[in-house]
């Protein structure tokens, strides 16, 4: 029988769920009626009688509500009730609720934004036709996806593995389409890249592989679709017109569809030429040099055919390439790697960074969960007489259970919603954010719906974890002995599962906050670092003759005219060009070089790979750089004059075997010019990492080794806005069409840097994390163990123990926990840091500044989480107490 | 009118079975019937009745049936089931136990008297 009114109940939900809800107002206005009638037989009127009737029987609310709660169904009232009930409780106390919803939203919203992270730079494609058979071929031995021009025509023309194999090089513009130039972001493509991704134009036409017929035959530009829209109002007349990019007329013949960004996922270029024009655009011919590795190559496998076979066949040709060409190519081996990120160069390190964060974004959810359990199972403990009277007047222990489970549950979604609105901030932050003002460069990892998901999911889960933490304390309670007794004093047991999971979270956040100390005194040190160079008070000015459009022959002396010129600006101590980039700023070319006796001067043969630099004779004065020993270079160091370079100190120890008696000594190029060194200089930075290993650099005369693309370096203690004026004054003197770009040697560092700094930076707040959810966590188990021996201590006051022995008791324990999580956690940092190293410059956790930020600061967080709970403990007054109990 | 008595917890229900075991009855003629019998000394809040013949309904102790009453009103009529009647006889039985032990305690003496 009671299956069957079970089954009835069911059937109703399903079939008609109002049936029910008529039937009962049918049930009760019956109900009316017969009592008005009754009412009327006393000599009442009808309506009087009714209205009588209704007002007894009270509210009809009571009963459809208990009627309600016994079907089966009506899922959703009565989660709403307790939804209700929960918040009602939560804002009873306050200073829990938030404590719960703080920890939560961080945790939370680390794991959203590192998610996204995730999601936007790995997880997502380039979303390119057939993606999955699209693929960047690399070097084994370097791991670059470069190659040189003549290496990818050769491998385009007799590979049978791809479909087609296509090049790209990402390169730096001016582009004048009204009056004045501006400059922005090319790749300079070959004729079948569109064809070969399979992609087809939003407006106009591609160039194909049929246009390029040989060196700078191929005017043509592709716009990207936003710059487009940006630069040329979205106006379809602009297919046609004609444009200038460094000077050269280009015909615009068509605009990329508007989802695609280039090839590589966050660089993403305003407009395509063709590759074969790059000598007309650069100024000099690097196409046909073999040993220049200038571009990407990618290419879609054929169907059915294999990476494996692929690399096979790769391989073959780069063997007959290293048999033909053995002066520029050695160790030709080859594998294919995901065009979004590049292959390996930026995948490798990415993934590993992004790893990292995972596994520390993760942990502070589980931190945050036990904490949040800790802090669950403490207020369940105060609340045992609640829940023992709830059980002693009959309420259901499922029904206690879920009022708890949904306590937690509603904390972890405001929690989650509180910490996704965070991350969503950050991220919107991050995607619109461009780090370094020169480069086309974003981030695209605006959160999307499987971001919102994820972090739903987590709060819902996180939720149900630690509210089910106390459930079994609930389950356990006899009502009739808390209500007699108060809650029960455990005996105080050695050693708890619960001090030990504490143990292993402060040690866990120890370790955050060692790691963050380690950084952040790595940042302070980089920013102190000796470079080699003094980059205060010095403002580069950014120029290219070849975008100009000045020919090789004249632009010595147009240099050397931009120096003079900048000279006569007051205040200018020192004028000086480098060309290519200073260091630090980009990876500049190196090259190979050879001792003065190697007869052969093939790659295996090399003494060293060195870094090179052309400067002007008062370089090393502009830039503060001490020479160990030797001469400067001079203007007399022209074409003309034997070749003289300056080296450091490194370079010198690698050619000759040390450093002293280096000077006047020579050694050869690959193209077998003998140099004389003439001067030595300290070792220096010269890569974007400054914890590598100081590596081989040589300068040259710019008169001998002339460059087109150069920085002025100009030192002056003159304001930079003033000094800038003036620089644009003299420049435009010289050349109203000189392109040139102005910023302090300090800001183009930290665009340098960014990568360690963003490092560090996360590392820091990841700290501070780790911090806050130990203060939590520590607050937790106070709190509980508070609460649990409140009547001892009590007692212990009416005895007249003093102050210090009652924080004794209440606190040892707590502070015990901390006291050991902490010391677990500095060990396990100084371990830690020899994987920062790789990141944090000089980072060495044996620094007592660091030994001793992590003490204090592990102490800080000690005394704000006992805080609250010591005074409770001070305050406790035994008389209300034991009256209470 | 009689002086009224507290209902005891509990015990709604065993009233509500006996009160049907009579005779069906609805909702209202429930009420009605208790008030009778117990001569108004037990007069019953009118909404705690419905939750509790809906449970009673639930548990299939009552079996509840559509149809008219004497003055020709459309009302749910409420009978018992034979677990209901089972139920009463139970209760019944330990009411019986139960009034019994507190009538010895209540009229026990001082010893020796």
């Amino acid at each position: 029988m009671r299956l069957l009114a079970y089954v009835q109940s069911l059937a109703s939900r399903f079939l008609r769920r109002d049936q029910l809800e008529a039937e009962m107002v049918e049930e009760l206005r019956a109900h009316v009626e017969l009592r008005a009638d009754d009412l009327v037989r006393s000599g009442m009127s009808r309506t009087a009688a009714e209205r009588q009737a209704r007002i007894e029987f009270g509210g009809h609310s009571r009963f459809k509500e208990e009627a309600r709660d016994m079907v089966a169904g009506r899922v959703i009232e009565t989660v709403v009730r307790d939804v209700q009930l929960s918040v009602r409780q939560l804002r009873k106390s306050p200073s829990f609720a938030i404590a719960a919803i703080v920890t939560l939203a961080m945790a939370i919203g680390a794991n959203a934004v590192v998610f996204s992270a995730v999601n936007g730079l790995i997880l997502r494609p380039l979303d390119l036709p057939n993606e999955q058979s699209l693929y960047v071929v690399e070097r084994t031995a370097d791991k670059s996806s470069s190659e040189s021009y003549p290496n990818y025509v050769d491998l385009r023309d007799r590979t049978r593995s791809f479909e087609s194999l296509a090049g790209f090089s990402p390169d730096q513009i001016w582009i004048t389409s009204g009056a004045t130039p501006s400059r922005a972001w090319a790749f300079q493509v070959t004729g079948n890249y569109f064809d070969a991704l399979g992609i087809r134009p939003y407006l106009g036409r591609f160039f194909h592989a049929t246009d390029e017929e040989g060196v700078n035959s191929a005017p043509y530009v592709v716009l990207s679709y936003p710059y487009w829209i940006t630069h040329f109002d979205g106006n379809a007349a602009v297919i046609g017109r004609t444009v200038r990019i460094n000077k050269q007329p280009y015909t615009i013949v068509g605009v990329t569809p508007e989802g695609f960004r280039g090839t590589i996922l966050f660089f993403s270029p305003d407009l395509f030429v063709p590759l074969v024009n790059q000598p007309q655009l650069d100024g000099a011919n690097q196409l046909t040099n073999r040993g220049q590795r200038l571009i990407a190559v990618i290419g879609h496998l054929k169907p059915g055919v294999t990476p494996a076979q692929a690399v096979a066949e790769l391989d073959a040709l780069g063997e007959r390439l290293e048999k033909t060409y053995p002066r520029d190519n050695a160790k030709l081996h080859f594998m294919l790697g995901r065009p979004s990120l590049n292959g390996d160069a930026l995948a490798g390190p990415m993934k590993a960074f992004l790893g990292g964060l995972m596994l520390l974004a993760a942990l502070i959810l589980v931190a945050a969960c036990t904490n949040l359990g800790s802090l669950f199972a403490a207020r369940a403990a105060e609340r045992s007489r609640e829940v023992a009277l709830q059980l002693a007047l009959g309420a259901s222990r499922i029904r206690i259970i879920r009022q708890l489970l949904s306590e937690a549950v509603v904390i972890a979604l405001i929690g989650g919603a509180v910490g996704l609105w965070g991350s969503v901030m950050v991220l919107h932050w991050l995607s619109v954010w461009h780090p370094f003002p020169q480069f086309p460069l974003n981030m695209p990892v605006a959160a999307d719906a499987r971001v919102y998901l994820v972090a739903l999911a987590l709060s819902v889960a996180s939720g149900l974890v630690f509210g089910a933490v106390p459930l079994r304390q609930v389950l356990r309670t006899d009502p009739y002995a808390i209500i007699k007794a108060g809650a029960p004093a455990d005996a105080p047991r050695r050693l708890t599962a619960r001090d030990l999971l504490l143990v292993a979270q402060i040690a866990v956040c120890a370790l955050l906050v060692t790691s963050s100390m380690v950084a952040l005194r790595g940042l302070s040190r980089s920013l102190r670092a000796d470079f080699g160079f003094d980059p205060r008070n010095v403002t580069l000015v950014e120029t290219d003759l070849a975008m100009a459009g000045y020919r090789a022959a004249d632009m010595p002396a147009m240099q050397r005219r931009m120096i003079d010129a900048l000279q006569t600006i007051p205040g200018a101590d020192a004028v000086a060009l480098i060309g290519q980039a200073p260091p630090i700023l980009f990876v500049s070319n190196g090259s190979r070089v050879f001792t003065e006796t190697t007869p052969d001067l093939k790659p295996a043969s090399a003494a060293a790979q060195a870094v090179m630099y052309s400067v002007s004779p008062d370089y090393f004065l502009a830039a503060r750089t001490r020479l160990v020993s030797g001469r400067q270079f001079t203007w007399h160091d022209d074409a003309s004059a034997p070749r003289v370079a300056i080296v450091n100190q490194v370079f010198a120890r690698r050619m000759f075997g040390s450093p002293t008696g280096a000077i006047g000594r020579f050694y050869k190029m690959p193209d077998g010019a003998r140099v004389q060194v003439v001067g030595m200089i300290p070792d220096g930075k010269n890569s974007l990492n400054l914890a590598d290993e100081p590596q081989p650099a040589m300068f040259f005369p710019i008169l001998q080794s002339p460059y087109s693309d150069t920085w002025l370096v100009i030192r002056s203690e003159r304001d930079l806005s003033q000094l800038s004026t003036a620089i644009r004054a003299k420049l435009h003197e010289l050349d109203p069409g000189l392109p040139s770009f102005i910023e302090t040697w300090t800001t183009a560092m930290q665009a340098a840097l960014f990568a360690p700094r963003m490092a560090s930076l996360t590392l820091g707040v990841l700290g501070a994390m780790g911090a806050i959810l130990s203060v939590t966590g520590i607050f937790g188990m106070a709190a509980y163990s508070l609460t649990k021996r409140l009547k001892e201590l009590g007692i212990r006051v009416a005895l007249g123990a003093p102050q210090r022995e009652i924080l004794r008791a209440a606190l040892g324990r707590p502070f015990k926990v901390l006291l050991f999580g902490s010391a677990a956690g500095l060990v396990l940092g100084v371990l830690a840091s020899r994987v920062l190293s790789f990141i944090v410059y000089q980072a060495t956790p044996r620094d007592p500044i660091v030994l001793a930020g992590v003490v204090l600061a592990m102490f800080v967080v000690g005394l704000t989480a006992t805080w609250i709970p010591a005074r409770r403990a001070l305050l406790v007054d035994p008389l209300i107490l034991l009256r209470d109990e | 009118m009689a002086e009224q008595a507290q209902l005891l917890p509990g015990t709604l229900d065993l009233l509500i079975l006996k009160a049907v075991s009579l005779g069906p009855l609805h909702g209202y003629g429930v009420l009605l019937r208790i008030e009778q019998i117990s001569r108004g000394a037990l007069s019953l809040e009118q909404g705690a009745v419905y939750p509790a013949l809906f449970r009673l309904v639930r548990q299939g102790l009552l079996k509840a049936t559509w149809g008219t009453s004497d003055n020709n009103r459309r009302a749910k009529f409420y009978e018992l089931t034979a677990p209901g009647r089972k139920r009463l006889q139970e209760e019944m039985e330990g009411w019986d136990r139960l009034t019994a032990a507190i009538g010895f305690v209540l009229t026990a003496r001082p010893e020796g008297t």
